[in-house]
């Protein structure tokens, strides 16, 4: 028996592309529980999800189109298991803490270390600490820009190369949408590549190593940014400039 | 005529109620009470910041002198909530400042702290002494050298796993340069060196220091230093344990350790070489806690030292104990209350497992008084859940997470219904419960029907459809707070049941199907909850039946917040966009 045959409670129930929400006050649950219960137990074998049809702007992982609950089923677990095998991990899963989870990178480095090894080479995974990070986690590092109090965090092992971290990161801070760029927009969601620092977009990538010292992106090979990058700032070109010149 | 209580006798009694429950319970018998119950609060707890405001606070409760807050949902300690959501803890220290300057103690969890707040606080409470920071961020070293240097009467600093924009050691010696009250020191979280001589001085002039957590640059050499000035220590985290293996290095540490006749508590441990464990071998029969989460020690290491710890309360380890070093655990540590159990592997599909269902069984049977669990595994039965319910009735918390989504029971393919059934209906003291794994709606019948005290709710990559949620919501008694992620439902469930939204603290939801309409429909109808649509790349369009990313809904009686980025939408924020679609099919 389809569930389409409630009346009067909330149903989410649909043969039409739009979710329709009921807005009478039977939306209190007093005399509509036992129907509603009833309603859904009867109505699950056949149950059928909505279709949402224009959810084209969604931006939920595990958001599916499918009809079927089993299918929406395979749908969250089709994403989970894509995004594990890409980036190794779903976002925020299994629930370990980001303090933890870079420790225990720190660890499976270590443990390719045969047992007997001496404490020298252990010194040796130890410095080479954020070099593990290679491996498959994720390395949170804080980014902040120029103007924009907030910052925000990014995963370095999402990517393998500056273009895709780039990119993630005019997304992130340039996107004019989200209202996240304090800048006037104009022209600037044409902003070039922002590595480039050659200040045609007027805005520089830079990052702290593990000295310390701020260093423009893009100049050393990815692993080895990977080995020594803490945190990322985006300036603006002029105090770029000056700090440039401090490191060279 | 009604017999009234004097006040002054009523105050005598609340005296000795310190439980904020049986608080709350007093103030509302009748006017007076209240009235006598909130001037006499000196301990105040908030459990959501955007719950109630600061002023509202400060005027209700004059004579307070502690105050507990917490920002952000559960789920931000996953990377779940994008930076920027809020948690700010300024407006309240602005508010306390002003109207409640005899303040002591500030606790603060999930918020955005900044160096000015530190300051704030620093100057505007003189008799300050507790400030306890737990997975809060936004602040540096700056802040915490301005509370060193400032609250003369300091007797706890807490840096709990907090995100600290370390500018260097200094911050050390900003601790006045006579005798500090000092009586705890936690700056585990912070990344870089601080001198030791530095640090040998501010232990030497702090007769008070009991618990002191050190960071990971400081080295055994350090620790050694450390322990010999204060050997009065009841709780240390050490630095790193690793060191070149020299004979007078172990000889040193192992003095310095024996020396601590009243160590209790042993965290930090961080790359610890085996070769340096039975240094720790005299304190371990005074042990009550042990984090060895950080510990990268496997088996037989592991139980050399375990197996002396008889008195041991809470452990913390990693999956490397394997199951035969629970099983040990289970014959040594009858004194266990509390287990956590952590993956060693970051990597969500490692084969090789360590522990299984069957460590967390031993535990169980050998365990009497266990009572808190948080277990990571790979898979699990429904077999081994009924024992462990069977067995440790006294459950009040039970986290389990089975790694791998979606994972049946392995030995039967079925879902782990029948398990978690046992646990809600065996435990009947569970006020904590995250569960994981295959799971239809039925089992969340069984918890909404049994699980009357639970408290806090976990759930991940479950049931069928919004009849789990309904169960959820139209069971589960004293239900305070739930955290949902990827599951397939949403708005019926929710909507049936708004009104039990109102005696809950909050609910989140993410990669779920709410879609728009409902919680645009939800805000509309409940003005007491703050329903937040939290999506990182929120569309231009928004169609009713498009399912958002997150939700968060929470009680309030401070209104709708002021204070939220562009991506958290309110129905405050965007009042002219009404319910269109109402009809019903």
């Amino acid at each position: 028996m389809e569930g389409g045959s409630v009346s009067g409670s909330a149903s989410a129930l649909s043969n039409d592309e739009n979710l329709v929400v009921s807005c009478e006050d039977s939306c209190s649950p007093v005399g509509n529980e036992l129907e509603l219960g009833l309603t859904l137990s009867l109505g699950r074998k056949g149950y059928t999800r909505v279709a949402y049809a224009d959810d084209s702007s969604s931006s939920s992982s595990s958001s599916s189109s499918s009809l079927s609950r089993a299918s929406v089923i395979a749908g969250i677990k089709r994403t989970a298991d894509s995004m594990a095998a890409t980036s190794g991990q779903v976002v925020g899963w299994p629930p370990i803490r980001t303090y933890r989870m870079n420790s225990m990178v720190v660890n499976q480095a270590k443990t390719l270390v045969s047992e007997d090894q001496n404490s020298e080479i252990r010194q040796e995974v130890n410095k080479n600490r954020t070099d593990a990070t290679n491996m498959r986690s994720s390395m949170f590092v804080k980014v902040t820009m120029d103007g924009i109090p907030i910052g925000r965090k990014i995963d370095l092992n999402a990517h393998k190369c500056y273009e895709s971290l780039s990119n993630t990161l005019e997304e992130m801070f340039l996107k004019p949408k989200t209202g996240l760029s304090t800048r006037e927009t104009d022209g600037r969601m044409e902003t070039p590549v922002k590595i480039l620092p050659d200040g045609s977009s007027g805005l520089v990538l830079t990052y702290e190593d593990k000295e310390g010292d701020w260093m423009l992106v893009g100049d050393v090979p990815w692993g080895m940014f990977i080995g020594s990058v803490r945190r990322l700032r985006i300036m603006k070109t002029s105090e770029a400039t000056g700090k440039a010149q401090m490191i060279l | 005529m009604a017999l009234r209580l004097p006040s002054k006798v009523l105050k005598h009694i609340l005296s000795f109620i310190d439980s904020n429950e049986d608080r709350n319970s007093v103030s509302l018998v009748c006017k007076s009470w209240f009235e006598t119950e909130r001037k006499t609060r000196k301990r105040v707890f908030v459990g959501n910041c955007y719950a109630v405001t600061p002023a509202a606070v400060a005027r209700r409760f004059p004579a307070m002198r502690s105050l507990t807050l917490k920002g952000k949902p559960h789920f931000a300690d996953y990377n779940l909530v994008p930076d920027g959501w809020g948690g700010y803890a300024c407006p309240w220290i602005e508010s306390m400042a002003a109207k409640s300057p005899y303040l002591e103690e500030i606790r603060l969890k999930r918020m955005v702290v900044t160096d000015d707040c530190l300051e704030r606080i620093a100057a505007s409470f003189k008799n300050f002494k507790v400030l306890v920071l737990t997975s809060c961020e936004g602040f540096s070293t700056d802040g915490i050298a301005a509370i060193a240097s400032t609250c003369r009467n300091l007797r706890v600093l807490e840096l709990r796993e907090c995100i600290v924009e370390d500018l260097g050691g200094d911050w050390l010696s900003y601790f006045p340069e006579t005798s500090t009250s000092l009586v705890s020191l936690d700056f585990s979280c912070l990344d870089s060196e601080v001198k030791i001589s530095d640090l040998e001085r501010l232990v030497s002039r702090s007769p008070n220091l009991k618990s002191l957590k050190l960071n990971p640059a400081v080295t055994l050499d350090g620790l050694v230093s450390i322990l010999r000035r204060a050997p009065q220590l009841t709780e240390l985290g050490t630095g790193s344990f690793a060191a070149e293996l020299k004979p007078e290095a172990f000889t040193k540490l192992s003095k310095a350790f024996s020396n601590c006749k009243q160590l209790q508590s042993l965290s930090g441990l961080w790359d610890v070489l085996p070769e340096y464990l039975p240094a720790l071998y005299s304190v371990c029969p005074g042990l009550t806690s042990l984090n060895l989460s950080y510990a990268t020690v496997r088996m037989p290491d592991l139980v050399e030292l375990l197996r002396r710890c008889s008195k041991l309360q809470k452990l913390w380890v990693m999956d490397l104990i394997e199951d035969k070093g629970l099983e040990a655990v289970a014959s040594y540590c009858k004194e266990l209350r509390e287990l956590r159990v952590f993956p060693s592997e970051p990597d969500l599909d490692a084969t090789n497992i360590p522990v299984t269902e069957q460590g967390l069984v031993y535990v169980s049977k050998g365990c009497r008084k266990l009572e808190s669990v948080l277990y990571f595994c790979v898979q699990f039965t429904n077999a081994a859940l009924i024992t462990i319910a069977r067995k440790r009735p006294n459950l009040k918390c039970f986290r389990l997470c089975v790694i791998e989504p979606f994972a049946p029971d392995y030995k039967t393919n079925e879902p782990l219904d029948k398990g978690f059934k046992a646990i809600a209906e065996g435990c009947k003291d569970l006020r904590r419960l995250s569960v994981s794994g295959l799971l239809s709606d039925k089992a969340f019948k069984y918890i909404g029907k049994h699980a009357k005290k639970v408290r806090m709710l976990s759930i991940a990559f479950a049931g069928d459809s919004d009849l789990m949620l309904h169960h959820l919501l139209s069971g589960c008694e004293s239900l305070k707070k739930l955290e949902i992620r990827d599951c397939p439902f949403g708005d019926t469930a929710l909507l049936e049941n708004a009104a039990k939204l109102e005696t809950m603290r909050s609910l989140w939801m993410s990669s779920c199907f709410v879609s728009f309409g409902a919680c645009k429909l939800l805000s509309q109808k409940m003005p007491r909850l703050n329903v937040e649509v939290i999506d990182e790349h929120p569309p231009k369009t928004r169609p009713e039946s498009s399912p958002v990313e997150r939700i968060y809904i929470y009680r309030t009686v401070a209104g709708p917040r002021m204070d939220t980025p562009e991506f958290v939408w309110t129905l405050h924020k965007n009042p002219e966009i009404g319910v269109s679609k109402l009809a019903i099919k």
